[in-house]
């Protein structure tokens, strides 16, 4: 769906998107790093199942959450990629704490 | 301890660094709050250090958003980045989430500069992933690098959708199509207004300098575009339209829609402050007179929450408001300030007058709303349609709060953000009704979702309050 | 405007569950109401359907919250198919937790209170230590001490409730005339005139269940219904997978998934508003029953104004003046809402209430003041 326009050359963290490991700029959102490695749908609605992905970008439709690091219901536009992270897609309302 | 700012400035785009600089600059003690990670506020997104290699991309008017960026770093007022605000309350209580911690400060006076967002229009599909807003695309433009893989469809009206087909013919993007649903009967609707506009001649050379450069590159424009739909199970896989009388296709991946943008007013209504619907922008603004002040004792607002007007507007009106700040703090008499706003008064009402021909030229068609298909998703969050909403206001909701009791409609996480503009234009159309007696969700706290450890974790008496 | 047989003047859950009821006995009705940014405590509801603890003073009021439970399964599965609205009650029983062993042991007293003077048949409710507690409610908190279980107790969807109750009195014939704040009620031989700002509405009867826009009402009908208001904050969280199979009298997890935490109780006057110290007090508190709720993004937090007689208890009351006229005002309008729609409206109907219902009467709180 996008494509980066030219390697920016800048400091790059690791992360995991649905289990695959990616390498992404520092400082990127977490929506704009998985969109550009495929994750499709970000998550399914809690109310229908429909899916859905990032259509703001500016944190005001909630529409691109995600699971970070085991933690549900994070707005991916608005969170930022660190080293490490674990991206996963949301299935329908997260699950509460273990 | 709660720390105390003479000044709170909420927003780091055109209004928000305007007014934070100008207030220190005057000698205030000046905080100014933003959940981005950088100054520029949408408008001027990642200016400090945009990953383009070409800039140029963005055009000039970006760049601009550079030195008010730096005038702002320089100016002494205190930054704080990432860091939102979850809460306002009329004693001038910040709740903020620093970073992910959530604390209080208080103001002696607070700048609400909490910009725009894009009109969210709905229409059959429009939830479907592939589906975004042309601003989606500038943002991951201006802060990514990135751009459509494959032939992108825009479609909509408004200066930004031609702005962003621009942008990407520079940057060497294939667009396949530009659907213009732009109502063809505005422009004689707009003509009224143009003389006024002519002053501000220089925006509207740059109008159409845009159109001139989509055209060049031999983009398909399609005019007069009605009945869009976003078509595809798992994801958008085609573009379906009416134009000319006939239904129309286009295979697409990425659908990149745009209506125009209105004030984003949960902030300024949490606090009750009166709105009005303005008419001709087809959205509600607050109410505040010429410095911004509102009916909220020591809150005023400025730049496009306050009513849109554009990034140059934003900035003055940004001046002014804090010029009033420093009067009311009294570190400058009325007198100087009003010696001081003169020339910023003069250059924001020069730039005003082209607003009325601009909001006319590319307000969205009516039936957008009023023609809505019953099994077409209003509220994205809980999935309420406008039939669905229909029959409530059949069964006797006459205003969106008891629809929202009604159905649920505003009651996810976006609280009413994206759905609440068309509820009450839908209310208004199907009882007959002026939008402005239909009136608005109620905006209650958290302006933004704050998860419960945060919450928790906030210092005070609790037990004692409850 | 023609006559009808009754008015009924709210359209909170009250006096919609007043209207309900008398239309399914073919009483032709009027519900007269108020706008969108009424005061309006069915809308700030925190959706209990409750019995324990419920009438610690008042037998009469135990009774009737029993009796309106017990009603409830059959009330609520009606209303479903009459209006195709589904109120999402269940009633699995509910649980009162307390984090400390006095708390605790002024629950059983309470509840043994209540019990003594109750003449309902069956188990009441058991008193439980934390590990019995964890058992039927995984993940319960460490600070949880202990706790009591009411089988009787459920829970509902109170805005589906007040928007099925309304459905329900339209598509039995009643009028509903939204937008029409009360300013006068004037007695009149034979019937009552209603003076609203969207013009006059006229009956024969008159049902005032206003709320606390009652206690404005009531003396132009001979009536005294002493009510002022409490505001409660409740926070909901984002839809979150199923977890919580029970409510409690403070969290409880919503046919839709999101969590309600309540609740506070403040004496502000009519102020509807929201503090920080409630929200950080009550989500503490849910904290410590419920540690997995930990990450849940709360979307939304909200004062509603409780409509509070002096006692706590519901006034139900007749004119003595004027004897087509009622009032009704309470602070349990889900829990009671089965008995004011299947028995309250039958008496209305009937044009009298009951010998058992003297105790309610806002007499008592005149007794009160002259001892």
């Amino acid at each position: 769906m996008f494509k980066k326009l030219h390697d920016d050359g800048a400091e790059r963290v690791t992360v995991t998107i649905d289990g695959r490991e990616a390498r992404v700029p520092a400082g990127e959102t977490v929506a704009a790093a998985a969109l550009i490695h495929g994750l499709q749908p970000f998550r399914t609605s809690a109310v229908s199942g429909a899916p859905r992905a990032p259509y703001c970008m500016m944190g005001v439709c909630f529409d691109c959450l995600v699971e970070i690091d085991g933690t549900p219901n994070r707005q991916a536009c608005q969170v930022r990629v660190a080293e490490g992270m674990a991206i996963r897609r949301q299935d329908g309302a997260g699950e509460t704490a273990p | 301890m709660t720390a105390r700012h003479e000044l709170a400035v909420i927003g780091a785009g055109p209004a928000g660094l305007a007014a934070a600089a100008t207030a220190a600059e005057l000698g205030l003690k000046v905080a100014l709050f933003d959940d981005q990670p950088a100054p520029g506020g949408q408008i001027y997104r990642g200016v400090e250090r945009t990953p383009l290699a070409d800039p140029a991309v963005l055009g000039d008017d970006y760049r601009r958003g550079a030195d008010l960026a730096e005038a702002f770093r320089a100016s002494g007022a205190a930054y704080h980045p990432s860091c939102g605000v979850w809460l306002l309350t009329p004693e001038r209580e910040l709740g903020l989430l620093d970073n992910g911690q959530a604390r209080f400060v208080t103001a002696g006076r607070v700048i609400i500069a909490g910009g725009a967002m894009e009109r969210p229009v709905p229409f059959p599909g429009w939830t479907l992933p592939g589906v975004m807003t042309a601003g989606a695309g500038q943002i991951l433009l201006k802060s990514a690098g990135m751009v459509p893989g494959k032939g992108v469809v825009l479609a909509g009206t408004g200066p930004l959708l031609l702005l962003l087909a621009a942008q990407y013919l520079r940057a060497g993007v294939q667009i396949a199509a530009l659907l213009d649903m732009t109502p063809p009967s505005n422009a004689l609707r707009a003509l009224p207004h143009l003389p006024a506009a002519l002053s501000a001649f220089g925006t509207l050379a740059k109008g159409l300098a845009l159109k001139r450069e989509i055209h060049r590159a031999g983009v398909r424009v399609v005019k007069g575009v009605t009945s869009l739909r976003a078509l595809g199970e798992a994801r958008l896989e085609a573009v379906a339209y009416e134009a000319g009388g006939r239904e129309q296709r286009l295979d697409s991946e990425l659908l990149l829609v745009h209506f125009g943008v209105i004030p984003e007013s949960n902030t300024t209504r949490s606090l009750g402050i009166r709105h009005l619907w303005d008419s001709r922008q087809l959205c509600w603004r607050p109410v505040a007179d010429a410095w911004g002040n509102t009916g909220a004792e020591g809150f005023a607002v400025a730049g496009d929450g306050a009513g849109i007007g554009g990034a140059l507007a934003a900035e003055y009106a940004g001046r002014l408001a804090a010029l009033e700040a420093a009067r009311a703090l009294g570190r400058i008499d009325a007198a100087e300030r009003d010696r001081s706003a003169a020339p910023v008064r003069a250059a924001l009402a020069k730039e005003r007058r082209v607003r009325p021909f601009l909001d006319v030229l590319f307000q969205p068609a009516p039936e957008l709303i009023s023609q809505l298909a019953d099994d077409t998703v209003v509220c994205r969050c809980e999935e309420v349609t406008a039939g669905q909403i229909r029959e409530a206001v059949g069964q006797g909701c006459t205003g969106p709060n008891q629809l929202k009791s009604f159905t649920r409609c505003g009651m996810g996480p976006c609280q009413g953000r994206q759905c609440g503009t068309t509820v009450s234009q839908l209310i208004g159309h199907t009882l007959g009704r002026p939008v402005e007696e239909i009136g608005a969700y109620r905006i209650r706290p958290p302006l933004k979702p704050i998860g419960l450890t945060q919450l928790a974790a906030l210092d005070g008496e609790g037990e004692a309050a409850a | 405007m023609r006559g009808a047989d009754t008015l009924v003047i709210g359209g909170g859950l009250v006096g919609a569950a007043i209207a309900y009821g008398l239309a399914r006995r073919g009483v032709s009705t009027i519900l007269v109401d108020e706008g969108d940014m009424a005061f309006r405590a069915s809308r700030g509801n925190f959706g209990l359907v409750w019995v324990q603890g419920k009438g610690d003073g008042m037998p009469g009021y135990a009774a009737w919250t029993r009796l309106s439970a017990d009603l409830w399964p059959r009330f609520a599965e009606e209303l479903g198919e009459e209006t195709g609205i589904a109120t999402v009650y269940d009633k699995p029983g509910g649980f009162y937790l307390c984090r400390s062993e006095a708390e605790l042991a002024e629950q059983e007293t309470r509840l043994q209170r209540i019990r003594a003077k109750n003449t309902a048949p069956g188990p009441d409710y058991e008193v439980l230590d934390h590990q019995a507690l964890a058992e039927r409610l995984p993940g319960l908190g460490r600070a949880v001490v202990g706790g009591t279980y009411c089988p009787h107790d459920g829970h509902c969807n109170p805005l589906f409730l007040l928007r099925a109750l309304h459905v329900g009195h339209a598509a039995l014939g009643g009028r509903y005339l939204p937008n029409r704040r009360v300013a006068d009620i004037l007695p009149e031989a034979g019937g009552f005139t209603v003076v609203t700002d969207g013009g006059k509405v006229q009956g024969d009867r008159v049902v005032l269940a206003a709320g606390l826009g009652s206690a404005r009402l009531a003396p132009k009908l001979g009536l005294s219904v002493p009510v002022v208001p409490q505001r409660g904050q409740v926070l909901v969280t984002q839809r979150a997978e199923p977890r919580l199979a029970h409510p409690t009298v403070y969290v409880r997890q919503t046919g839709e998934g999101s969590f309600l935490l309540g609740d506070s109780h403040e004496d502000v006057g009519f102020d509807e508003g929201t503090t920080p110290e409630a929200m950080t007090f009550i989500a503490r508190r849910a904290l410590d029953f419920f540690p997995y709720l930990a990450e849940l993004p709360v979307v939304r937090v909200w004062g509603a104004l409780r409509v509070m007689t002096p006692d706590g208890f519901p006034v139900y009351d007749r004119s003595r003046e004027h004897s087509g006229a009622f009032s009704a005002a309470c602070h349990s309008g889900v829990t009671l809402a089965a008995a004011h729609a299947e028995r309250l409206a039958g008496f209305v109907a009937e044009g009298a209430l009951p010998a058992e219902f003297r105790g309610f009467s806002a007499d008592r709180f005149d007794v009160q003041e002259a001892a």
